[in-house]
């Protein structure tokens, strides 16, 4: 108790708050019980998943009471820096371990531990027959871990450490059932995109650490203030990069169709609600340099803008239910991303919908992997209809998904995918196209989701039953179904809730100053004309798949040039196959063959040619010395040339 | 960068209460010369005691008493350490004993005290590796290197337990070597250390236990490669003379300045003698070696060299480099650059598509010669701090590494242990089997990768870093790229290890599948401290980035 008094005394002199001190235990206590599961082993196969479930739990308890004492604090005063310990100190570099409380942080926080925490209760049902099933709470407390240290760290060299830990994660949780070749190619190709992605960050940093010679956040954004547009320009260019990879946001976005190999709570935690979402986290962060970078800050709303489309006309043709919803995924964070390309105004919308898009978005997961375990894995949707009957609470927290993200006043989408598309329409600086490209974008986006949405919730609960022979569609278990519940309840009411308590208010301190601009058009026009677009693409829905006139094919039916691009993800993996991967994996090929042979070989064709004349057998044995050696000469002479060439 | 490095008055500033060397011609500071004297002094000494030990039965199959490995071994230990301890001792009071000896052909500087402790820390390491042997009584080395492989007297000898003690000479050898190449002050000595480190590796690496053919292939392409790459060093050493008229680095250096006619060939010697320590650093396009030596050599001694050549032939590049080099980095900046970008891509592309252990480190080793190159070509104080810091913790990680690979055995149907399993498919499952070995492995490979928390991505922070610092971005960003690429062929062993479960055989189920074998428990040990350093120069790399900063400063 005394110690208690003292240790707070202490940490009231400091400037911080005792909750503010601890909220390392926020990343310690999943930490610890991931490890703690891994260590143990089978030992701990009976009581791993309460564990598991109790990690989070804690996590959100601690993040609870940082958030409660940030609010009794003044809105000035409220982001605090707690330097945990010193990496590096002294000479030139001085890196040290903090991590950051502020309104951003703790808001991820909340999501992180709280809609983790529902996921992971879900998982105890849904996993119980996996042989297993520690190891899956294992990874999924890592998980939580790396992602409370993201978005908690001060600096990006800390923030690294977690973006890294997300990234091996997500990797382990992907690839779980790795018996399954293709499951484990999907992990690979994840582990490649995000690798993509963190030389991105790394290159930031680098740039970062050799102009201003500090990572942390304090010292970065201060001397960006004073940095040259160039060099903030390439900062954020690379920052970009690595949202990209992260985010699954063009070009780098093909990872996450094929990421939904995963058990449906890892693309539900994951692939929806967080860890896709860090890209837009980096953005906002970052805010204080892409203010000053305009030119990078065009390049995400482009970004965005391109994978909103994107994700949206995939989504339209995809049969397989998970990947339609991570195509819808994608789209949803494209809006994000616009939304943090636009300055600090739209990043408190992007971020706002980040929260409300990881509720309803979650849920939607869960209500699939619900719908799974009742149809025994099937995920082809053209083999559902009619669940409605059979499944009465996931259909009904199904719907309260899909009415938030089709953006249906009251529900949740509505306050923050409305926002987005206001903000969009905004013209910066007089730029009056910007305007009108993004926000008319943004606005189709907005029709195009309410179709595909719709398509897959009618072709999945509505309609005349075709399900393969056998099936018998039953509702499950309330360890599944409550976390259903407590998604949808956010679903209907977060955006309502955030908005009243004025989030953008709360939120608006933690990052650099903006100023509202007038759209290019009425703000009641806009709403009307996405509303009208909802409509319409709902009703297009309904009458294609939904209606009991609706005639769904258990095949997809043959069909013309842009619906098959959309199956074939717009031929993005042809692309990447035909530009990257087929030259890469030719040239190291290639490569190892020069290095191992191709010099070799010349000496071996050498000796083919004497063994045909003179029916000598010149040993492959003694070519390699000397092809070693007269790649060594080869080396000599060629640098000699290049230092002479110099001297010319 | 040279007025600190060579001191205006050639004469050895001798430290306080030294020895000082009568008033002959030829002044040396013994203190200072210490750890290269007390190693190699060992060494002549392991090498008396093997020949006056007297040998039990007669001809040629005779074995050696038993304490002769003890006493060789434990002279070994202690010569390395107490040669260790020396340089520390020299460095911790850096500020006084900068300064040439032996008439100039010395110069113990604090970079020179560093890459000694550096080197000795590697070799006690390796030599704890070396020591071991298995519980069945088996070292890595073959009962008579001599013989034929296969032949009927060495299975005889082995049969009768025969095993060679001569290894500990060698490495003495090769160590004393090692400790005095970055010490070197003129290409003359430089010469010889470079002869003296590299002719007792040649022999190490043909003498292998199992494996034997594999072993003495790979000694022989080393020692006909090593001569060639020799040959250029003094070839590019007598085109300097011509230039120059002299053999010292710093007159070398003095007279770059004064215009002549004479300049290309200077800068054409200059560019031979780093081909040759090219060759020793494993770079690309002199790396044809690596891989094949890397593989037949016995794996102790493959991690020893693989660790210790690298600091110390990068010690005499820097050297080379920043004392000789900065007036004419005009010229070599290409030559520089040209390696460092072929040797990362090189040694990563072609690492990916490894299916052997070794030959995977091996190209690991090669992509890591070149992310330390970065630092070298940044031509600057970071630079070379960054290089310095690099080469420590890659050595001590990488004599980890092959310390891993060591233990990881073969074990016949009858419990027999063999040769190392070295597939990748045999390290299928090794988590499972043995897991604490596998975990340390896997550490060891995330450092290599430079993932946050081990000291490896401080270390590619520090070059790279440096690189970006200098203008030389392309270099960074080509070294990012690689790392980037090459952490998926580390991830591949993990995953492997980890993630997929071994072949399962018939008759015995763990035939053929890579084992983590139960020895004395010096390997164990050595693998420990290792991944302390690993770790510690991960966790808290304050303290000795600061070290490697504060050398580099004191030298610019």
């Amino acid at each position: 108790m005394i110690d208690n008094v003292v240790f707070a005394a202490a940490a009231e002199t400091a400037g911080h708050s005792l909750a503010a001190e601890l909220t390392w235990l926020v990343i310690a206590i999943p930490l610890a019980s991931a490890g703690l599961l891994l260590v143990v082993g089978r030992a701990a196969d009976r009581w791993g998943h309460l564990l598991g479930v109790a990690a989070p739990a804690g996590a959100f308890a601690v993040g609870a009471w940082a958030f409660v004492d940030l609010l009794s604090r003044p809105a000035a005063d409220r982001v605090q820096d707690i330097d945990l310990f010193e990496w590096i100190s002294g000479s030139s570099l001085n890196l040290s371990f903090g991590l950051r409380v502020d309104q951003l942080s703790l808001a991820f926080v909340l999501l992180v531990t709280f809609v983790g925490g529902l996921i992971h209760v879900y998982s105890v049902a849904y996993m119980a027959l996996d042989a297993d099933r520690r190891r899956f709470f294992a990874y999924l407390n890592l998980f939580v871990a790396a992602m409370v240290l993201l978005v908690l760290a001060n600096s990006y060299v800390l923030l690294f450490v977690g973006w890294e830990g997300v990234g091996l994660a997500s990797y382990l949780l992907i690839g779980f059932w790795n018996q399954r070749l293709e499951y484990a190619v999907a992990a690979k190709k994840a582990f490649v995109a995000n690798r993509v992605g963190d030389v991105g960050l790394i290159v930031a940093m680098m740039i970062m650490f050799s102009q201003f010679h500090t990572l942390s956040f304090d010292g970065v954004f201060a001397a960006a203030e004073h940095a040259s547009a160039a060099t903030l320009t390439l900062i954020g260019l690379a920052l970009l990069l690595a949202a990209c990879g992260k985010s699954a946001q063009f070009p780098l976005q093909s990872w996450l169709g094929d990421a939904m190999a995963g058990p449906t709570p890892v693309s539900a935690l994951i692939h929806a609600a967080t860890m896709v979402t860090a890209g837009v986290y980096l953005v906002v962060r970052s805010g204080p340099i892409f203010e000053q970078a305009p030119a990078a800050r065009l390049a995400v709303v482009v970004v965005g803008a391109v994978t909103l489309l994107y994700g949206a006309i995939v989504g339209c043709a995809k049969d397989d239910m998970k990947k339609a919803l991570a195509a819808s995924t994608m789209s949803q964070i494209g809006y994000m991303m616009l939304a943090a390309g636009l300055g600090p105004v739209g990043g408190v919308f992007a971020i706002m919908h980040l929260l409300t898009h990881g509720f309803f978005k979650a849920g939607m997961f869960l209500g699939a992997g619900s719908v799974m375990h009742a149809m025994r894995d099937q995920v082809d949707m053209r083999r559902f209809g009619g669940l409605d009957k059979f499944m009465k609470i996931t259909w009904l927290t199904f719907m309260m998904g899909w009415l938030a993200i089709l953006g249906v006043p009251p529900f949740a989408g509505f306050f923050s995918k409305d926002k987005i598309i206001e903000q969009a329409f905004v013209a910066p600086d007089g730029q009056l196209w910007q305007g009108w490209v993004f926000g008319l974008v943004a606005l189709f986006g907005a029709g195009l989701t309410a179709f595909y949405m719709s398509r897959l919730f009618f072709m999945v609960f509505y309609g005349k039953a075709r399900w393969t022979d056998g099936q018998h569609p039953h509702e499950s278990p309330a360890l599944m179904t409550v976390p259903m519940a407590v998604l949808a309840l956010g679903s209907v009411l977060l955006g309502l809730i955030l908005t009243l308590v004025g989030f953008d208010d709360y939120l608006a301190p933690a990052l650099v100053e903006g100023h509202h601009g007038e759209p290019v058009l009425g703000a009641p026009i806009i709403m009307g004309a996405t509303l009208a677009l909802v409509v319409v693409g709902a009703l297009i829905a309904w009458t294609r798949f939904g209606s009991a006139k609706a005639n769904v094919p258990v095949l997809p039916p043959a069909a013309d040039g842009l619906i098959r691009a959309a199956r074939a993800d717009l031929y993005q993996d042809t692309v990447n196959h035909a530009l990257f991967v087929r030259p890469g994996q030719v040239l190291v090929a290639q490569a190892a063959k020069a290095d191992d042979d191709v010099v070799d070989g010349a000496v071996r064709g050498l000796a083919w040619l004497v063994q045909g004349v003179g029916g000598l057998v010149a040993r492959v044995q003694n070519g390699y010395a000397r092809s070693y050696a007269a790649t060594m000469l080869a080396g000599v002479i060629l640098l000699a040339a290049i230092v002479l060439a110099g001297r010319l | 960068m040279s007025a600190l490095l060579w001191p205006a008055a050639p004469a050895p500033l001798a430290a306080p209460g030294a020895a000082v060397a009568a008033e002959a011609a030829i002044d040396i500071d013994w203190v200072v010369l210490s750890p290269v004297a007390i190693v190699l002094g060992a060494a002549i000494a392991a090498t008396l005691i093997e020949a006056v030990a007297s040998r039990k039965g007669a001809g040629r199959v005779a074995a050696q008493p038993g304490y002769l490995r003890v006493v060789q071994a434990g002279l070994a230990l202690l010569a390395v350490a107490a040669a260790g301890l020396v340089a520390l001792r020299l460095a911790l009071r850096a500020g006084e004993s900068i300064g040439l000896t032996g008439d100039g052909a010395l110069v113990i500087d604090p970079m020179t005290l560093y890459l000694q402790l550096a080197v000795a820390a590697c070799a006690l390491i390796g030599l704890l590796v070396i020591t071991d042997r298995t519980v069945q009584g088996e070292d890595a080395f073959a009962p008579q290197a001599a013989a034929v492989p296969g032949s009927e007297y060495e299975q005889r000898a082995r049969r009768r337990g025969l095993s060679q003690t001569d290894v500990y000479p060698l490495v003495l050898f090769a160590t004393g070597g090692m400790m005095l190449f970055p010490a070197a002050a003129d290409l003359i000595t430089m010469f010889v250390a470079l002869e003296v480190l590299s002719l007792p590796l040649y022999l190490l690496s043909g003498m292998a236990r199992h494996r034997r053919l594999l072993s003495g292939e790979a000694s022989l392409k080393y020692f006909l490669l090593g001569a060639f790459g020799s040959a250029f060093f003094l070839f590019g050493a007598a085109w300097v003379y011509g230039a120059t008229g002299s053999l010292r680095l710093s007159e070398i250096a003095g007279s770059v300045g004064s215009a002549s006619g004479l300049d290309p060939i200077l800068v054409v010697g200059l560019t031979l003698i780093l081909v040759g320590l090219f060759f020793k650093v494993g770079a690309v396009p002199f790396h044809s070696w690596t891989p094949d030596v890397y593989q037949g050599a016995p794996t102790p001694i493959t991690g020893f060299m693989a660790a210790c050549t690298k600091i110390a032939a990068f010690g005499a590049l820097l050297r080379v480099v920043y004392a000789v080099a900065p007036a004419l980095s005009w010229d070599l900046k290409p030559v520089l650059w040209t390696v460092a970008i072929a040797t990362m891509v090189v040694g990563t592309v072609v690492g990916l598509v490894q299916r052997d252990v070794k030959r995977l480190l091996a190209y690991s080793a090669i992509a890591h010669a070149g992310f330390i190159m970065t630092g070298v070509a940044a031509w600057s104080a970071e630079g070379l701090a960054g290089s310095l810091f690099y080469l420590f913790t890659y050595g001590v990680a990488t004599i980890g590494g092959f310390g891993v690979i060591a233990l990881v055995r073969e074990v016949d149907a009858e419990g027999h242990i063999r040769a190392e399993a070295t597939g990748l498919d045999q390290w299928r499952g090794l988590g499972k089997r043995s897991p604490v070995l596998a975990g340390a492995f896997a550490l060891f490979l995330l450092s290599f990768a430079g993932i946050p928390l081990t000291s490896g991505f401080v270390a590619k922070f520090a070059v790279f870093e440096a690189a970006f610092g200098a203008g030389a971005a392309v270099l960074a960003i080509v070294g990012l790229a690689c790392s980037a690429a090459a952490a998926f062929f580390y991830a591949r062993v993990i995953v492997a290890m980890f993630f997929e479960s071994a072949p399962q055989g018939e008759a015995a189920p763990l035939a053929g599948v890579g084992i983590g074998v139960r020895t004395l428990g010096l390997t164990q040990i050595a693998v420990g401290l290792s991944l302390a350093f690993t770790l510690a120069l991960g966790l808290v790399p304050g303290w000795f980035w600061n070290f490697t900063r504060g050398l580099a400063q004191l030298l610019s």
